[in-house]
């Protein structure tokens, strides 16, 4: 494997309030001169393997964008150089270019100039590209004609058509609908399968595990995590997934009021981190202001992207609890979780049996982690044997 | 949070088929945007536009699709433009006013041709890398594309604006054909390398200053007047006299102008004649009065300054350019 891609103590130094006509010049000299820095990037330093997937992470300002506009060249770094070999494509927008008045033919052949592709390429790519677009009737029409939706289809359409051997990908590809974001992903495993390098900007940490051999994470410009992306995804979870948490939804009547909820190994003994196919189980105060009859208490495991991933309470489990007064403590044991890595969060509810009346209801309140130690996909943890027989 | 990127319907990567090897990545590892010096690199910067001439080609096209687009007659304006400024010209000029020059339209547009080349091409590349903003900040291309669009574009309209110079003198019968025209390249390559170095130069400081666009404005009118394109040159040099400032001829600074110099050229290749008869038996110097040896100098000196001048443009350009995807 060789390095496509140096990149050595990058730094990026943007200044801050830019005065920019002459009379303002003369007029704010003083406060002209008081222009501040921000450093976008701050010695980041790696090496990039032919062949490789690297996926960019960190938060919004964290210099993800800013490090693949100085591996492309469009932005020059303060301090320190990036080296590359081979052609080199970014798609940092959809449709850079593209001119309201030109018709959709015009556009796919500007805007694939841009793109790197000569004419001939385009000349043969052409009839593909606009098949992948799906929009054939109006590809003699002025842009400015089109909906957004065929806009984007066919900007897509000729993106997906370069030619590079380093693909560089902003996170603008990681918006549209669903169909659109499958095609994207099946584009660049695409991609990956012909051996291209690709450097991709992300914010979906499940993009990551599914597509990246490695992953960089930044924090304020810094290089804080490079690595497999099942360490970065962990890094990158801990780090940012608290803020999801604070959910605030806390409602109901009042004549019952859930006072405390901690997750257990299942034998009591509070735990927060499993692994998965461990034992979950939950500890349940509630406690009654008033007498309530036949209260049901449910619980119900979301997970990051707000799934639920599983729900039940005491009436589906055939409980009564009958008449409470004062507190009542429940305990739940969940058996062994197969469930993937990731954070979960904890809804616990208190309501009549007939639901009427929400005694007290605590959305995503309380949260737990999973961890995995195999790379996998999806909802659930399974452990299959994959065995070869023949070939 | 942008969205996340959906769970895929196919097998995860880790478990797909083993990837090919694609043996693509060629060539040896090159530094992204090497810190220019200025006194090298300008064959390496003329190499890269050169790698992205097809952009260049689409760019030009586009300019000139967008100008007319949706107009009915679309390109025959580019024609139209011109053949109606030489019937204005005949009639005020000509006619209203009387220059004295006889076929002062054919004088007029000689001149205004090359002028006009150089101003408009000048103005549209003044304002094209900040117009392009977008492009600049999300794709990698030689920057001095854009400005050399502008310069490909005016080219086109040139070349219009001569067919129908010369289809105008050829419908009147002027005769112009003769030795003179050899005049006509080197003024041309005089006149294309200067207007290249200014659009060059102007379009990397309207970046990092907005003023420049307005300021040439009035500076491109001011140098109009400086040039002798509506009056002869030899009013200018006579009222100039012998007057001396600091010991330097003033007419001798008055032709230093290069763009005076194109001009006179222009004028002496399709005009033809220094001097021509004033109709009431008189005769008069319409052109400047110089053999053509003189003339020829003079453009060789246009040229070599434009190429001097085009290699400065270029480096301080390629200095500036690391930095217009930020300020822009």
């Amino acid at each position: 494997m060789s390095t496509v891609v140096v990149a050595s103590e990058v730094s990026k130094r943007f200044r801050l309030h830019h005065d920019r006509s002459l009379k303002e010049r003369v007029l704010n000299r003083r406060r002209a001169a008081a222009t501040e820095d921000f450093w976008a990037l701050r010695d980041v330093s790696f090496e990039l393997a032919e062949s490789t997937t690297l996926g960019l992470i960190g938060a919004n300002g964290s210099g993800k964008s800013t490090l693949l506009k100085v591996i492309a060249g469009i932005l020059a770094p303060t301090a320190g150089y990036v080296a590359r070999r081979g052609r080199i494509a970014a798609l940092l927008e959809l449709g850079a270019g593209f001119h309201p008045d030109l018709t959709g033919r015009e556009n796919v052949y500007m805007n694939a100039s841009i793109l790197g592709l000569t004419r001939a390429q385009t000349d043969r790519y052409f009839d593909d590209i606009v098949a992948f677009s799906g929009i054939e009737r109006f590809i003699d029409n002025q842009v400015k004609f089109y909906s957004s939706g065929m806009y984007v289809r066919l900007a897509f359409a000729v993106a997906v058509h370069v030619d590079p051997e380093i693909l560089l990908i902003d996170e603008v590809l990681a918006v549209g609908d669903e169909p659109f974001q499958r095609r994207c992903l099946t584009r660049i495993k695409q991609f990956q399968a012909e051996g291209r390098t690709i450097v991709f900007v992300t914010h979906g940490i499940d993009s990551v595990r599914q597509l990246c051999d490695r992953v960089i994470m930044l924090e304020r410009g810094e290089v804080v995590v490079d690595g497999k992306p099942q360490e970065a995804a962990r890094a990158y979870r801990e780090r940012y997934a608290p803020s999801v948490d604070a959910s605030d939804d806390d409602r109901g009547t009042g004549q019952v009021t859930i006072t405390e909820v901690v997750t257990t190994d299942g034998d009591g003994e509070p735990k927060s981190r499993f692994s998965a196919g461990d034992r979950l189980g939950m500890a349940i105060t509630v406690e009654a202001h008033e007498p309530v009859a036949d209260p049901v208490v449910g619980v119900a495991l979301y997970d990051h992207l707000d799934n639920l991933v599983y729900g039940t309470n005491t009436a589906h489990r055939g409980l009564s609890l009958g008449t409470v007064e004062g507190r009542c403590r429940l305990a739940i044991d969940f058996g062994p979780i197969p469930m993937v890595e990731g954070q979960y969060f904890v809804t616990v509810a208190v309501h009549s049996r007939d639901e009427a009346v929400q005694y007290h209801w605590l959305e995503r309140h309380w949260s737990f982690k999973v961890f995995s130690a195999t790379a996998e996909a999806g909802l659930v943890h399974l452990d299959p044997r994959i065995t070869v027989e023949g070939v | 949070m942008e969205p996340p990127l959906p769970a895929p319907d196919a097998e995860p990567s880790g478990a797909s088929p083993g990837r090919e090897a694609l043996p693509v990545t060629t060539g040896d590892l090159v530094r992204v945007n090497a810190p220019q010096r200025f006194l090298r690199g300008f064959g390496a910067s003329v190499a890269e536009v050169w790698r992205f001439r097809e952009l260049l080609v689409n760019l030009v096209r586009k300019e000139l699709k967008v100008r007319y687009k949706d107009s009915v007659l679309g390109f025959l304006w580019s024609l139209a433009r011109p053949l109606f400024l030489l019937a204005v010209y005949w009639l005020i000029f000509g006619k209203f006013l009387r220059a004295g020059i006889p076929d002062y339209a054919f004088y007029i547009f000689s001149g205004l041709v090359a002028w006009d080349l150089f101003g408009s091409t000048v103005s549209a590349a003044t304002v094209s890398v900040v117009g392009n903003a977008g492009l600049i900040k999300k794709v990698y291309f030689p920057r001095e594309i854009l400005p050399l669009a502008a310069v490909g574009a005016g080219l086109v309209h040139f070349a219009l604006q001569v067919l129908v110079l010369v289809a105008v003198l050829g419908a009147f019968r002027y005769d112009f054909v003769g030795p003179n025209l050899a005049l006509l390249p080197v003024a041309f390559v005089g006149l294309v390398l200067l207007a290249t170095a200014v659009g060059l130069l102007l379009s990397a400081a309207n970046v990092y200053l907005r003023d420049t666009q307005h300021l040439l404005e009035v500076f491109l009118l001011f140098w109009f007047w400086l040039t002798p394109i509506v009056y002869p040159i030899n009013t200018a040099l006579d009222a100039l006299g012998r007057s001396r400032v600091a010991g330097v001829e003033l007419a001798t600074v008055y032709l230093l102008n290069p763009m005076a110099n194109v001009v006179l050229g222009f004028q002496r290749a399709f005009y033809k004649h220094v001097t021509v008869s004033d109709g009431s038996g008189g005769r008069i110097t319409a052109l400047y009065d110089a053999s053509m040896g003189t003339y020829l100098a003079r453009l060789g000196a246009v040229v070599v300054a434009g190429l001097a001048l085009v290699w400065l443009a270029q480096r301080t350009f390629a200095r500036a350019q690391g930095s217009f995807a930020q300020e822009l």
